[in-house]
Formats: structure tokens, sequence, C-alpha cells
């Protein structure tokens, strides 16, 4: 799977960004972005969202505007946090998405 | 004087057959309550808020799967800040409570009904669901527990996924709604659950505890039956329950005859989606139907989306083999951008095979994507609407073609077998002239070309019949031909699907029958019963 780890700055590492291919059959519907929100919930970092290189940038934790984007399978997601947890959340949220939202996520 | 029976036609959206006096429900409307200052308004809110999500998570809890998904969906959207705040600004500014909530929900509920895609369009019964589950906690109702009376056929305009969930389907026999879609939450519940559904029927005109007959296989609903009707019904609905029990009991096992011979049960995709877990029972993928990635509104699939595409069907198959056939657009399949406008006869017209001839391009990304995925399965590519041998030909060039630059670019593939789909009758009677690695028989448009029946005609019903015996001859040549050369033929098709057909289809010397996934057990009942 495709994973582009752009965020390896050294020190402390406030900001964090990596990219990951939706594989999911039906895209971003309902049941993996439940999963991607509650997940994003977990982090004290504001996590932000994409599915095209200009944006728009959304906020991880609303399933509102993750289902706003109404992304399609195959579609490559772009994550962005800020904040003391940053690496960690994108790491999560990438393995998340590449291991298609299991269900013990 | 004997009443009419009325017939409505809807969609099917769970199969099964049920019968019972209709119990109609109807959609919440919030009784008026007497609003308040923003502060009074503010508090009605936050608290109705709170009720419904606790109903909410309290019906969850009670559930599995798929119906948890349905209800962990609207529970992340009732917690979600984008959706409440617009409400409670709305409050600020004066405006009551339920207003308030009713219009926040539906700038919402209006960006999913327009959707483009049919998943996003159904997730607006959701919506509103919720709309309502919280509009009924503002009035001061608690959780509407609905007490359909015994083997009641419910009737419900849309019915939400919540609503299903509370009524008591072990009673209630099963669904009419006049409008609603077959993806829908509600109609996935009701699969799920085994409760025969029929979706889209419009407007129902009966009345609370006439008899109506629910044919969820053919999405129909008659109304206020006869005796003799209704007599005639159960003995229907007790034959399919039988035979439905036998497709369940044969559906895990080998597809065997009578007499112990063994034939490849295979299945037809036209979308991931129909990778479920009954489809795993199959021998193998008799036909992926490609179409499903030029969806229409989104960009023409470049190679890497096909590849990917490819390999999890292969992946999933784990070693079986599967058939893929190069796009089949055209005929009652049109792309816009890709196949052309205007024609007089599109059944007669730049179709198949025919189509991808004339966009090398295009082809040529999809022969790539196959010769690269067959590099990791037993990946076979097959032409659709092959009408002469010259066709075939120019279509292994181009894979020739692509196979040596994939080779100079270092790009791992491996040449699929290439086979045709044999439903141009001109192919048929020249079987022998065609050169394929395998012959798959496309009975729908066989049927129709060799009749000349459009399929989608009900008026011509009877004559384009699939056991006449000009198309049974025509399958048995080829099968013939498959046996000479060593070849395999199979057949997919409706009439694979069909246990009036299976035997005849045996008998042509057919070993390999390719159906969709939920008939799979139907089609090894039959070769079952076959001697």
């Amino acid at each position: 799977m495709s994973v582009f780890s752009e965020g390896a700055e050294p020190a402390i590492r406030t900001q964090a960004s990596a990219s990951v291919m939706l594989r999911h059959e039906a895209g971003l519907h309902a049941r993996p972005a439940v999963k991607l929100t509650k997940l994003a919930k977990k982090f004290r970092s504001k996590i932000s969202i994409a599915n095209s290189p200009d944006g728009p940038w959304i906020d991880a934790k609303s399933i509102v505007k993750l289902m706003a984007t109404k992304t399609p399978r195959d579609a490559l997601l772009r994550f962005r946090a800020e904040g003391d947890d940053a690496e960690a959340a994108v790491q999560a949220l990438v393995a998340l998405v590449e291991q298609d939202f299991p269900d013990d996520g | 004087m004997t009443a009419e029976t009325v017939r409505l036609r809807g969609r099917p959206a769970s199969p099964g057959l049920a019968a019972g006096p209709l119990a109609r429900i109807a959609s919440a409307t919030a009784a008026p309550r007497k609003s308040g200052s923003p502060q009074e308004e503010r508090a009605a809110l936050e608290g109705a808020l709170a009720a419904a999500a606790s109903e909410l998570r309290a019906l969850a809890d009670r559930q599995a799967d798929a119906a948890a998904d349905i209800l962990e969906f609207q529970l992340a959207l009732i917690e979600d800040d984008e959706l409440r705040a617009p409400a409670f600004d709305a409050i600020e500014q004066g405006a009551p409570a339920a207003r308030a909530w009713e219009r926040a929900l539906e700038a919402q509920i209006e960006s999913y009904a327009t959707a483009e895609d049919e998943y996003f369009r159904a997730r607006a019964a959701d919506l509103v669901d919720l709309r309502d589950r919280v509009l009924r906690a503002l009035a001061g109702g608690g959780p509407s527990t609905s007490a359909a009376p015994d083997g009641a056929v419910v009737v419900a305009d849309d019915l939400a996924p919540s609503r299903f969930l509370e009524i008591d389907w072990g009673r209630a026999a099963g669904a009419a709604l006049a409008s609603g879609s077959a993806a829908s939450h509600v109609a996935m519940l009701a699969r799920a659950r085994g409760v025969p559904m029929v979706v889209g029927l419009g407007d129902i005109p009966a009345a609370e505890g006439e008899t109506i007959l629910l044919d969820g296989e053919r999405g129909e609903i008659e109304i206020a039956p006869s005796a003799r009707r209704l007599a005639e019904w159960r003995l229907e609905a007790a034959a399919l329950a039988e035979r439905r029990a036998e497709e369940n009991r044969r559906l895990a096992g080998p597809a065997l005859t009578r007499s112990g011979n063994r034939v490849r049960a295979l299945i037809n995709i036209q979308s991931l989606a129909d990778l479920t877990p009954e489809a795993a029972h199959a021998d193998g993928v008799g036909l992926v139907r490609t179409e499903f990635l030029f969806e229409a509104g989104r960009p023409l699939p470049d190679e890497e989306a096909q590849y990917s595409a490819y390999r999890v069907i292969l992946d999933w198959g784990g070693g079986k083999p599967v058939t893929i056939r190069t796009l089949d657009a055209g005929g009652d399949k049109p792309i816009p951008g890709v196949t052309f406008d205007g024609e007089a006869n599109p059944f007669l017209g730049v179709r198949g095979l025919r189509l991808s001839l004339r966009r090398p391009e295009l082809f040529t990304t999809q022969l790539r994507a196959l010769a690269r995925a067959a590099a990791h399965g037993a990946l076979k590519a097959m032409l659709p609407m092959v009408t002469t041998p010259g066709e075939l030909n120019e279509a292994r060039a181009l894979l020739d073609a692509a196979l040596s630059e994939l080779a100079s670019e270092k790009i791992e593939a491996r040449r699929p077998p290439l086979g045709i789909m044999v439903e141009v009758p001109a192919a048929a009677l020249t079987i022998e002239a065609f050169d394929a690695d395998f012959y798959s028989i496309g009975s729908n448009d066989l049927v129709q070309y060799v009749t000349a029946c459009d399929r989608g005609n009900g008026a011509l019903a009877a004559l384009a019949d699939p056991l006449n015996r000009a198309v049974l001859e025509l399958i048995a040549r080829v099968a013939a031909h498959g046996k000479r050369t060593g070849a395999t033929v199979s057949l997919c098709g409706e009439m694979a699907a069909d246990p009036r057909c299976v035997p005849a289809l045996l008998d042509c010397g057919l070993e390999e029958l390719s159906v969709a996934p939920p008939a799979l057990g139907r089609l090894k009942a039959a070769i079952a019963a076959h001697g």
C-alpha cells in the first residue's frame, strides 16, 4: 500500500503529515467515516484531512464535514496534524485506512 | 360483487414472500410545543439531543454488525458540533428549538439527497431519521415503539433505520415502502434480518388492516387478494421456503449433478461489493463486468486504478480463476465521452469489442492493467461482442503490443489466456474459425439476437424464450467445439440462474455456469437435481 511519510522532522514533533490510498470499496462512506472520526478524537492535535493536494482541508473530527467530501474509492487521502501528539495521530489514521477500517480499530 | 385486486409494482429490496394485514407507520411530526426564550429553547434542544443520543446508544448496544454501524453513524452525527452549531445559532436569533433543528438538518439532507452516488443519496434517510428522533424528543414523546399486529405487512413512505430496528420482526412479516432505495441502510438491514421488502411502490392505496401480499422476489405487492388468490399464494410461499432451504443447504457444497458429475459454479461480479461471503462458495469468477470502473461523472480509470481493482478481485479469489471482461460499453450501457451517441439502434451498434477497437488508447490501458494483474493470479481476459475472427486477431495484436511495451518498461506482466464471449449468432455458427483460449456464452444477448426480441420489452417476454431450440442448438454447437479442442466453454447470463434452463444447459454439454452471487445456491440446487 502506498504511504508517503512526509513529516519526519527531528526534535519536538508538533506537525506531521502523510497520505494513504483509500481502498474501501464504497469510498469514505458512513462506517469508515465513523471509525476515522472516532480515532481522530482520541488525539489532542488538530487534525485535518483532504482528498486533493489543494484542499480544502477539513476537520478530521467532524463526521458531517468528512461525509460531505464524498470521497470515492481510490482517492489519495492526505492527513495533516498539529499538536503534541501529531505524529502518533497521523500514523494511527494512516494505519486505519491502510488496514481498511478493521472492526477492532 | 368481487373487489378487484390491486397490484403495485416497485423494486425488490429484500427477497422473500409475506402476507398479512397492513400496518401503516406515519413519519414523525413534532406536536406543536410552546416555544420560550432563547435560553429555554437552547435548554430544550440540549435536552432533546441528549435524550435522542441515549436512545440511539441503547438501541446500538442491542444490535450487531450492520445495524450497530448505522446507529453509530447517527450517534456520530448527533455529537458533531458542525450539525449542532447552526441550530443553536438559529436559537440565539430567536428561532424555536424545533424549527432551528429542522432547518439545520434540512441543508444536510438536501446535500445528500442530491448526491450523484446512490450510496450517498441513500444516507439522506439516516439524517431524516435523526431529525425526526430529535423532534419527537422535543415534543416530549419517548421512543415510538411500534406495536405492529402479528404477521403484519408494514407500510410506510420510507422507513428510517432506527424505526426499522424498533419494530419486532419476529411478529411483523415484511415491509412495503412507497419511496426508498434498494441501496439504503434500511434495505441492507432487511436483507440481513431476512425481512422481505419492496421499495419504490409509489402511493399505496390501502387501508389499515387490509390484506397485503408482498413479493420481495419480484418487487410487487397485491392489495386485498381474493380467497382463491390467497390460497394459491400460501402454496407459492411454502414452495419458495422449501426451495430456499434446499438452496442454503447446497450453497457451501461442491456443484455436483445427481450422478456425481462435477460442474463448476462461478459468479458474475459487477462491483467489488459483490465479493460477499456467499460468493466465496463459488469455484471462481466467471465474469467481471469492468463497466463499474467507468462510472458516469468520474474520470476514466487509469491503468493503476484498473490494476488495483483487478488485484483486489484476484486476491479475494485466492487462486481461483477470475475471468475479467474488457469494457462492454454501448448497447444498454452508455458511458459519456466513450460510447457513440445518437445511434439509431445501439444494441446493433458500436458496442463491446467493436468500441474498444475504435478506442485503441483506452483499450490498451485496460490490456496493460490486465496483463500486469495476470502476473499475480489465475486471470483470464475475455472480449465481449465478437463477430468475426478478425476482431479477435486484432485484439490479440494489441495485447501482444501491450506486453512488449510492458517488457521494455521492465514492468512485471504475464500473458493472460484470451477468450471470447459468444453472443452474436454469427460467432456461434462459425465457432470453429475462432482460435480463442476459452469461450463464454453470453446468453442474455444471444437470446435477444437469435429471437430478435428486445429483452427489455415485456410484450415480447414469451417470444424471447431462452429455451428456444435455435438458442439451445447454438449453445450445444459451442460446447461441442470446446470438447473437441479442449478449450473451456462456460455460460454467463440469466439462463444459468434459471432452474428451468439449467438442465437444458447441462444437456448441451456445458460444465461451467456463472451467476450473480445471490443465485449461487439456486444454481447448485438446480445442478444437484439434474441426472
